[in-house]
């Protein structure tokens, strides 16, 4: 923890770094953060893991991706022949509205459910030919998920949340330990660490989340609405802590959202329609037309 | 810009591990010990519901059965009197029979006492199985979405079969341990009433009681293993993506 002096109006404000705007008077606080963060990058090298081998340029693809709930007699088309390349390194949201699909492409992504038909790739991996040990393990180990309703054990604490998938993959006490407080430090959670998800608040609980997201050093972070249960502020500050950590460490993120907040950070953004994927926006083309996007923020919130 | 490099080291931007993959999925039996006795002190009014059918139905069976050591004890301090008693008067042939009458008879009714209590103890170890089958399945149902969160994070279905079984041996063992206990004590405080006197507890086998309250704990502990093992099943086949979206 470190505290920093808002310039525009002098509040101090204690943070290990993860707020970007002031609390008291909403200025940018970016460029006041940039000491505290590389103080804290310099102990992070410590227990930094080098893993860097670029294989694969998508590493997530679709190709005729098809669900069908069935609902007594009746067949519910969930999602109807998707194709979708998610390059490496990708921001992706995936907007579109309740019941457009997207929760239902999350979870094939996510190796949650299993499609209908179509054929979903991890790593070039086709995720239909994997058995259950090796669903667990590329769950446990590639993906990182974040969920609306943060889905935190309510039994455990903080830290004990963010070591159970490391002690699912096996790694030893010590190890996880250190892992477990440095993450949740990164999140700015080193005073809570023995709270329980009941004792924190949303934005807390959201933060925990992410941080075990992250305990097993995940190729992709899926997450499912990951604001929808946040005020707005709050919210902001989760999308700007993905987008950081997609920035800074090169995790693909894949979020499903309707929130038009993420439209900002968005590298991509797929709308879903009825289970069709009805158009495809690039940051490159919203930039031309941000003037009037922004206003349709306001609008809508 | 908020400075993430050293995060950036940690998340590893998922690239391979070169070639030494970790194919390894654990979850240690300690850790899993340590999950689910949290499990049972955490939510102990929850627990305790569960429980309440294993202490119940133990009770039952350990009364039943300490009934039986006391009444075998005054049984047999009553015919080691009378034996005396034939002794003592050792006159004539016909004194001797009727004794020996007395005891057949007190045989013939210990038989047949215990063929009833038989009944009574499958009847209440019935009851206490559909009990304690309840309450496990409604246990397991009411965490469907935790079960589904631990899937995400990787764990493997005999991870969470393993965590419900420890969870309902705890239960087991405590709730009979309870329950014998409680069963044993009230059916000696209740002959103690009745015959107006603490010697009862004199007159029983106490290497017999001892075993008859272990077998009473192990009978609560399988029971409770049994009745969990069918919804803990359930619960870790589930896909993910439906024990999330399960509401109670």
């Amino acid at each position: 923890m470190a505290k920093v002096k808002c310039p525009e109006c002098g509040e101090e404000i204690e943070t290990t770094g993860i707020i970007t705007v002031c609390p008291g008077c909403n200025a940018d606080m970016r460029h006041v953060m940039e000491e505290v963060g590389h103080e804290r990058a310099e102990r992070m090298k410590t227990i930094a893991r080098d893993d860097s081998v670029t294989t694969h340029e998508f590493i997530v693809r679709t190709r005729d991706l098809r669900k069908i709930y069935v609902m007594g007699e009746v067949e519910v088309p969930a999602l109807r022949d998707v194709d979708l390349d998610v390059r490496r390194g990708e921001y992706l949201s995936i907007m579109g509205p309740s019941g457009s699909g997207k929760s239902t492409l999350f979870n094939m992504i996510g190796g949650l459910d299993k499609p209908t038909g179509g054929r979903c790739f991890i790593e070039e991996v086709d995720m239909a030919q994997l058995d259950a040990f090796e669903l667990a393990w590329l769950r446990c180990r590639k993906i990182g998920y974040i969920f609306q309703t943060f889905n935190l054990i309510p039994v455990m604490t903080a830290l004990e949340n963010v070591t159970l998938p490391m002690i699912f993959a096996g790694m030893g006490t010590d190890e996880m330990m250190d892992r477990g407080r440095e993450l949740l430090e990164l999140v700015g959670l080193d005073d809570r660490l023995d709270h329980k998800p009941y004792e924190l608040s949303g934005g807390q609980q959201q933060r925990v989340a992410v941080a075990r997201a992250l305990a097993n050093a995940p190729a992709i972070i899926l997450a499912d609405e990951p604001t929808g249960n946040l005020d707005l502020q709050t919210g902001k500050e989760i999308i700007d802590l993905l987008k950081e950590l997609n920035q800074e460490s090169g995790v693909t993120v894949i979020s499903a959202t309707h929130d038009l907040k993420m439209i900002d950070v968005s590298d991509r953004i797929v709308h879903i329609r009825d289970g069709e994927v009805e158009r495809i926006e690039h940051r490159a083309d919203l930039k031309l037309e941000i003037g009037t996007l922004g206003s349709e923020i306001e609008d809508a919130e | 810009m908020l400075d993430v490099k050293g995060l950036a080291r940690l998340v590893g931007g998922g690239a391979e591990e070169g070639a030494k993959i970790q194919r390894q999925m654990t979850l240690p039996w300690g850790d899993a010990f340590r999950i689910s006795l949290r499990n049972v002190t955490i939510r102990l009014g929850r627990a305790f519901i569960t429980a309440s059918g294993i202490v119940l139905g133990i009770a039952f069976l350990s009364s039943v059965w300490t009934g039986a050591v006391i009444q075998e004890g005054l049984e047999r301090s009553e015919r080691a009197h009378l034996e005396e008693l034939a002794q003592a008067t050792a006159v004539g042939g016909a004194d001797e029979k009727s004794t020996q009458d007395l005891i057949a008879a007190a045989e013939q009714a210990r038989k047949s006492r215990a063929s009833r209590q038989a009944w009574l103890v499958v009847m209440s170890l019935l009851v206490c199985g559909v009990g304690i089958t309840n309450a496990m399945l409604m246990s397991v149902t009411e965490r469907f979405q935790e079960i589904g969160t631990m899937k995400c994070l990787g764990a493997l279905d005999n991870f969470i079969v393993r965590l419900f079984l420890i969870e309902a041996a705890l239960l087991g063992v405590l709730g009979s341990l309870l329950g014998a206990l409680l069963g044993h004590m009230a059916m000696l405080g209740i002959f103690a009433i009745r015959e107006r006197t603490f010697s009862v507890a004199a007159k029983m086998d106490w290497s017999q009681m001892l075993f008859y309250l272990v077998i009473a704990v192990l009978i609560g502990t399988v029971l409770s293993l049994i009745a969990a093992i069918a919804p803990a099943i359930r619960a870790a086949r589930m896909r993910p993506a439906v024990a999330l979206q399960s509401e109670i």
